[in-house]
């Protein structure tokens, strides 16, 4: 039932993280698959609350209590990180996978310069001495853009505005050269016009290194320039998933469609923005069923009954849905 | 100092350091103030409190004893002569006599000064050595066992009376046990000029058990507010971020942790050392420690007036210092904060 790449850095296999709290079980991600190819970029859309992050999160085996990994498979070039141990786990963050997070103003520690944080990861995963770490640390900041490198190094991120500081962000996570980002909202706290500079900046390091990345967002318009595979979560589970540019044009799973319905469209002013109705619901009772079937246009009586397997829907596009779009359809 | 939001610029340090400069004196004016105002409400006190006449002549004295007591003290001029012969003489560094010992009081004082900055310190060191890494365990460990068990005995170090504590220490190391001294100052040696125990063996001995029981309640607050800091501080991205580069949990915890969490542990350690030093009082007592505490507390008994004031004085003073010193850390902390 996966979309088979030849060599899979990452394969995620029917991952089940679920939280433990006083008003019931939240199944946050509930039997989700993927894979990724070396030099691939992935993206994790979905609303919030969809279990995007938990993913990510999920991948570097920093899900903290009440959450906990119960089941399904994390390989790494064919190593299980779900059963790896804590030793090993440190070994893989920040030097075989790293994270780049949503807000750069609360990612990077306040009371520490920006050269003391960049050394961190070279004391950790290098051998480097203290000259070669410094050498390391100023080259890395240039690549991302930040003029008077050697200077900035003693600077606070409060002397950054929040456009350099996810340079920074950015910097720190590339410096160990990780086969693997996983990039959590990295520009929806930036102001739109820093956005564009900080994706091509990413796209440009990534491609750089033949580093893959999972780009976790809820906007598709961002992931539909920088990806090249998309899978869409709704309820902690794949619903769609597919090449970019397919799954773009002829979505086949209703919720895709609806969520590329509302992207705005400057060329195509509607009076409104379209929005898909209702909202997400509680995760902590779930329907029977379809999870999307109370918000769905193309709703029937099975959708009630049955829970949509992912299936083929041709040679690159897999979606969960009794009643699939077809290309064509106007839902 | 520097602009917020701006790079250190060479050509800005000649400004800095005059910044720095106009601080200084700006905090030395305002301690100033506060010391006069200290004065002022210390001295209408004690002139409120009776007669102290009555305290230091004879029970049979004669009035025309009674009168030239009172002329040789200076206490037949009105309120505000009194107050301006004191604050004069005080700013000429003549701080008054003691009416009990006839010796100058502020040399009374600073004599038993470093029997209680002594006991303090150690009291102190111990405190923050206990409190801070139990804190952080607590904190990051909110629901352990161990975190609960800790959290029951520092209710008890705060709401434990010192004096009781004291007791039962000397009961079960000093009576009990035998391996502790119950009272008194050891052995001292001399080191900068100042005689201090804490250079003999004899001395430490005798300093254990009145440092423990002057620690309790201040290790007890401190392990509070770390542990209170600590768990604000876990929800922090960069907690997580410092975790996702491979930092080891114990790195997470105190080298991206703490420092964040350390403001409010520095205020309150600051207050606590000032409180401690100025009113060890009741732990000196049980332990007969010839500290300044207790020469307070034998002057209020003699109506020593001068003494008390001086007293009071001097602990404006410390405290005045201390808070100084911990705005000075505080720009030591956190990068953001400047002395302006």
């Amino acid at each position: 039932m996966t979309v088979q790449t030849q060599h899979a850095l990452l394969a995620v296999r029917d991952l089940r993280t679920y939280f433990h709290t006083f008003s019931g079980t939240v199944k946050a991600v509930n039997g989700v698959s993927f894979d990724i190819g070396e030099g691939e970029i992935m993206g994790l859309v979905g609303e919030s609350g969809g279990g995007k992050s938990v993913v990510g999160f999920s991948i570097l085996g920093l899900i903290d209590s009440p959450g906990q990994i119960m089941g399904g498979q994390i390989l790494l070039n064919g190593e299980d990180l779900v059963t790896a141990g804590e030793d090993r786990l440190r070994q893989i963050r920040g030097r075989e996978i790293s994270m780049v997070f949503q807000d750069p103003m609360t990612s990077l520690n306040p009371l520490h310069t920006v050269g003391q944080q960049m050394d961190e990861v070279l004391r950790l995963h290098s051998d480097l001495d203290a000259a070669a770490r410094r050498k390391a640390c100023v080259e890395m900041l240039e690549s991302v853009g930040i003029s008077r490198a050697a200077d900035r190094l003693g600077a606070y991120p409060h002397q950054f505005s929040g456009g350099m500081r996810q340079r920074v962000v950015i910097a720190i996570a590339m410096l160990a050269k990780p086969r693997l980002i996983i990039a959590d909202e990295p520009t929806t706290a930036l102001d739109v016009t820093i956005q564009s500079q900080i994706l091509k900046l990413m796209r440009q390091q990534i491609a750089a290194r033949g580093a893959s990345m999972i780009l976790i967002t809820h906007d598709l318009a961002v992931v539909s320039e920088m990806a090249d595979h998309i899978t869409v979560l709704y309820c902690g589970n794949v619903v769609e998933r597919g090449r970019t540019r397919d799954l773009i044009e002829t979505p086949a799973h209703p919720y895709t469609r609806g969520l590329i319905d509302s992207i705005p469209d400057p060329a195509n002013r509607h009076p409104r923005l379209k929005q898909i109705p209702g909202t997400v619901p509680d995760i902590r009772n779930l329907p029977k069923g379809c999870n999307f079937r109370d918000r769905c246009p193309r709703a029937q009586a099975l959708c009630a009954v049955e829970e949509p397997q992912l299936r083929p829907q041709n040679a690159s596009q897999w979606a969960a849905c009794h009643y699939p779009l077809q290309p064509g359809d106007l839902a | 100092m520097g602009k917020a939001g701006a790079f250190p610029d060479p050509a800005d340090k000649k400004s800095q350091y005059s910044d720095m400069l106009g601080y200084l004196i700006k905090r030395l004016i305002q301690m100033l103030l506060v010391l006069w105002i200290v004065s002022l409400v210390v001295f209408l006190m004690m002139s409120f409190t009776g007669d102290p006449v009555f305290m230091i002549v004879p029970i049979d004295a004669t009035d025309d004893q009674i009168q030239q007591a009172r002329r040789i003290l200076g206490l037949d001029q009105s309120l505000p002569v009194q107050y301006w012969i004191f604050i004069s003489s005080l700013v000429q560094g003549d701080f008054g006599q003691s009416y009990v010992f006839r010796q100058p009081a502020l040399a009374l004082i600073l004599e038993r000064m470093p029997a209680t900055v002594e006991m303090v310190l150690v009291a102190m060191v111990l405190a923050v050595v206990v409190a801070i890494p139990l804190g952080v365990y607590a904190g990051a460990n909110p629901n352990g066992r161990l975190s609960r068990i800790i959290m029951a005995g520092s209710l008890l170090g705060i709401s434990l009376p010192g004096f009781w504590v004291g007791m039962v220490l000397i009961y079960f190391f000093a009576v009990h046990l035998g391996i502790f001294p119950s009272s008194g100052r050891g052995e001292t040696g001399e080191v900068f000029g100042v005689r201090t125990s804490l250079v003999t063996w004899n001395g430490w001995h005798h300093i254990i058990l009145p440092a423990v029981t002057l620690s309790l309640a201040t290790m007890a607050i401190l392990l509070r507010m770390t542990r209170a800091g600590m768990m604000e501080v876990a929800r922090q991205d960069y907690m997580k971020f410092a975790r996702a580069k491979g930092a080891t949990r114990q790195d997470v915890l105190y080298k991206h942790g703490l420092k964040n969490a350390l403001i409010p542990v520095v205020t309150i350690f600051g207050l606590q050392l000032g409180d401690l030093i100025a009113f060890a009082t009741i732990t000196e007592t049980i332990f007969s420690w010839p500290g300044m505490g207790k020469l307070l507390i034998d002057s209020i008994y003699r109506a020593d007036r001068p003494v008390i004031v001086v007293y009071l004085m001097l602990v404006a003073l410390i405290f005045v210092v201390i808070n100084f010193l911990v705005d000075l850390v505080y720009t030591l902390i956190d990068p953001r904060i400047t002395l302006k």
